[in-house]
């Protein structure tokens, strides 16, 4: 099988202010495949991840050097000339706590629809159930489409979360922890979810979780104080890590 | 993706004309603050003299002034502060370090809130009924200072909770581990780490209370006084006199008040530059209430 | 031993009268709701309660009074609709601009400035009302009489923005983080994300500093005192004088009422029609920020 690329990343560097988080960060990222990134805390896997979508821009003083470069469109994410907004209308993300909005759940999917100024009824109907669906949500609320989101079980809620990511068709979804909150029954359903939506999206998860990044990723990058110690095939790290520090970190020794 | 394009550029458009229509709405209220004190300037600044100061008010513009008005403001704001301040944080104090989670306090709480929402006027009702007639205190510099404790009472008592619960709890239990009680430990801790919070607090209240007319008026402070209150100090034993506290008043809301009501235009003169002077005693007094905080929140840090 | 029980009495006689200077603020409460119905009371056995809320006129001093409350609560609605108007758009959008576009720099200048706003003596108000802004708006409504609900209308409003922005914002400022990026992630622009998001998490707290401001607008004194006019007036339209609660009763307390005389209870009257207005609002205010307090 020819290996496909949704994006490459090249020579990324990342400052909050003075403080620099990220250090010349190179990464492939394959079409659907999951990519998982792990670390001990503090080692800038959720500041990497959040570069993808540009979330850095909110905040001031926060500056990115190098390129993110999306394909097949050739574009530079992280290059200044691109709205932020752009980029985050194409790649989706799923945050560590469910944020739900204080809106009913068919208003909650069809968020960034509205957003995009769809308002055909039978559009954003067809949208929403489809995205439930993809969600592994929708027999569960499709009788109480109109209650308010947060009558959901935290579970619940967080599939709902990805069911909006995934109602924008985005070209890739970027998950930060997502299972951090949940409850193990609630987390190995958002586990089969990922391996099953690989299939139509690629997937880039941050887990702090080593067991999960095994389970559910095709490829890990191991990152260490703002660098990518070592990056392979899941199952390669997992058995035969190259590097003396990803094997001191996935077999406990440290993290 | 041209159409998302373009849908961006829609929504960014909005997003900028709402921060300019944002923008303008914050500036408005500024712009009339400052457009009011220009007025009140242009109109009241060639009034203000040393004899304005030192005159009783009259019947001829030229030669009225703001003398018994501000020695009434000043009376009765000292009656104000000497009755809010001790029973406001004394009650803030109980219902932060003491209360216990019950029903009363409970009725306390809401009380409260709903006090600090009860029109000033209502309270110079309250103070009409109570002081001047119940307790025949008479329409005195007395009445009107309980009138305004009354008001800002419960601004006190507010105040002076947040301050103290902003002082974290290892505080208290360090104090209690080395055997304090209670009072100890509020004496030598609470009551100083939240001075700068209760503080601002009370001398916003008693801004408000300067610039309080409602109230004032109804517990019926004349409108024309050509004389001052008796003198605090008496030349015989004991040397301080309390007969002031049963005098008539005026204070310079009520002066103003009156001046402006008045259809000759160099009254109204008069009024502006009564405004002015009123301005200029809020503005200080909430301005020394931000350099206090401002103060207090650099020295303490949690 | 002497020693330790002489601290504890010294303990338990300072709780008390803690204790005791707390409940003065339910005295407070006593003391108004007494004094406002035994007054009021008085009133109700000469003028029936049908009169008073029937009755379309108000001339308490007139030869052949009538007692109708209606003028001054149709005056008192009339310039609270006004001010609102103004104050809830203005201060609503100043909040939103506040807590979601301002720069951290410009808001520590900006919020104690416009808090300003409510600092200024209302009389001041007045005078402005009266003397600036109804000769201002004469110059466009050549019908506009001198006394009208509708500048005192309008200053009431600016007077009572920062009322209003300051708890919206507060609220919109306990709106967290996580929420806001969920909306900034799915490429929603700050303008979508404060109404769709921020301000629907945040409607109890918005809520309660719209009761707030209608609170202010209906108790406030000084400001129609001066510049609405002295004249009673049931009418919807803002280019007449009206008088409110609160005007009627300063009027008659300036004049020498005498102790116990029907005008003098009349005051009472309008006052415990004003409270009970004001407590109403009050109480749904409270339960709004109690509300608050529940969500996150």
């Amino acid at each position: 099988m020819v290996k496909e690329l949704k994006a490459e990343v090249k020579k990324l560097n990342f400052y909050y202010g003075s403080v620099q988080a990220l250090k010349e960060i190179n990464l492939p990222i394959e079409r659907r495949k999951v990519s998982a990134l792990i670390g001990p805390s503090g080692c800038g896997k959720t500041t990497f991840l959040r570069c993808f979508n540009r979330m850095h821009d909110l905040y001031p003083h926060n500056r990115y050097e190098g390129e993110i470069t999306l394909y097949p469109d050739n574009i530079n994410i992280i290059s200044p000339e691109i709205d932020p907004i752009e980029i985050r209308m194409q790649i989706s993300m799923v945050f560590q706590k469910p944020n739900p909005f204080p809106k009913s759940i068919y208003e909650n999917v069809a968020y960034g629809l509205r957003v995009r100024g769809i308002r055909k009824r039978a559009v954003l109907d067809e949208k929403v159930e489809k995205s439930l669906r993809g969600a592994a949500l929708w027999d569960e609320v499709k009788d109480r489409l109109n209650h308010l989101a947060f009558d959901l079980s935290g579970g619940q809620q967080q599939r709902l979360c990805i069911a909006r990511a995934l109602a924008t068709d985005p070209r890739i979804l970027l998950f930060d922890e997502p299972t951090s909150a949940l409850d193990p029954t609630a987390t190995s359903k958002i586990e089969e979810l990922i391996i099953q939506l690989k299939d139509e999206v690629t997937i880039i998860i941050v887990t702090h979780n080593m067991q999960q990044a095994a389970r559910v990723s095709d490829y890990t990058a191991f990152m260490y104080l703002g660098e990518i110690v070592e990056y392979d095939k899941t199952d390669r790290i997992f058995t035969a890590p190259s590097n003396r520090l990803t094997e001191e970190y996935i077999t406990g020794r440290f993290g | 993706m041209e159409d998302i394009k373009k849908r961006i550029r829609t929504i960014k458009f909005w997003n900028s004309v709402f921060w300019i229509t944002g923008l303008l709405s914050t500036l408005v209220g500024l712009a009339l603050l400052f457009t009011l004190l220009t007025d009140l300037f242009m109109d009241g600044f060639p009034r203000l003299s040393y004899k304005f100061f030192t005159s009783f008010p009259s019947r001829f513009p030229d030669e009225a002034g703001i003398l018994s008005a501000w020695v009434g403001s000043f009376l009765v704001l000292f009656v104000t502060a000497s009755s809010a301040i001790p029973l406001g944080v004394a009650a803030g104090i109980y219902l932060e370090e003491y209360a216990g989670k019950n029903w009363l306090t409970d009725i306390i709480e809401i009380n409260i809130a709903n006090l600090a929402g009860v029109p000033s006027i209502v309270y110079g009702l309250l103070a009409l009924g109570l002081f001047v007639y119940f307790f025949k205190f008479g329409e005195s510099i007395l009445t009107g200072g309980l009138a305004l404790a009354l008001l800002i009472l419960p601004m006190v008592i507010m105040a002076t909770r947040e301050a103290i619960r902003a002082i974290p709890n290892s505080i208290r239990e360090a104090s209690y581990a080395l055997g304090a009680t209670k009072w100890q430990t509020v004496q030598s801790h609470i009551i100083p780490y939240s001075t700068g919070g209760i503080l601002t607090g009370i001398i916003i209240g008693l801004s408000r209370a300067i610039g309080e007319t409602a109230p004032i008026i109804t517990v019926g402070a004349l409108t024309f006084i050509a004389f001052l209150p008796s003198s605090p100090f008496s030349s015989e034993f004991p040397f301080v006199s309390f007969k002031w506290l049963f005098d008539p008043f005026t204070v310079m809301p009520i002066q103003m008040f009156n001046w402006v009501s008045r259809p000759q235009h160099e009254f109204q003169l008069n009024a502006a530059a009564a405004g002015l002077v009123l301005m200029a005693m809020t503005l200080l007094m909430n301005g020394l209430a931000i350099y206090i905080r401002y103060r207090f929140r650099r020295k303490i840090k949690w | 031993m002497a020693h330790n029980s002489y601290k504890k009495l010294k303990e338990k006689a300072i709780e008390t009268a803690l204790f005791l200077s707390a409940l003065s603020s339910v005295l407070i409460t006593i003391g108004i709701v007494v004094v406002l119905s035994y007054e009021s009371f008085g009133f109700f056995k000469e003028v029936s309660l049908k009169e008073f809320l029937t009755e379309r006129q108000w001339t308490p001093l007139f030869a052949e009074p009538k007692f109708g409350i209606l003028p001054l609560v149709s005056g008192t609605l009339l310039t609270t609709a006004i001010a609102l108007i103004v104050a809830l758009p203005l201060g609503l959008t100043a909040a939103v601009y506040l807590s979601e576009y301002a720069p951290h720099r410009l808001k520590e200048i900006v919020k104690p400035i416009l808090e300003l706003l409510a600092a200024v003596p209302t009389v001041v108000y007045g005078y402005f009302a009266l003397l600036f802004l109804t000769p201002i708006l004469q110059k466009f409504i050549p019908d506009l009489s001198g006394f009208n609900a509708l500048s005192p209308g309008i200053i009431m409003g600016i007077m009572i923005i920062p009322y209003v922005s300051s708890v919206s914002e507060d609220a919109m400022k306990a709106v967290p983080m996580h929420i806001r990026e969920g909306s900034y992630a799915m490429g929603a622009t700050k303008l979508q994300t404060a109404f769709k998001v921020v301000i629907p998490s945040a409607f109890s707290g918005i809520a309660a500093a719209f009761i707030i401001g209608i609170s202010r607008a209906v108790g406030e004194t000084m400001v129609v005192a001066i510049a609405a006019g002295g004249m009673p007036n049931l009418t919807a339209n803002p280019l007449e004088p009206v008088q409110t609660l609160t005007a009627y009763i300063v009027a008659v307390s300036l004049g020498d009422v005498p102790h116990g005389t029907i005008e003098y209870k009349t005051i009472f009257a309008a006052g415990i029609t004003l409270f009970l207005i004001t407590l109403i609002f009050n109480l749904i205010g409270f339960w709004f920020r109690k509300r608050i307090r529940e969500a996150y």
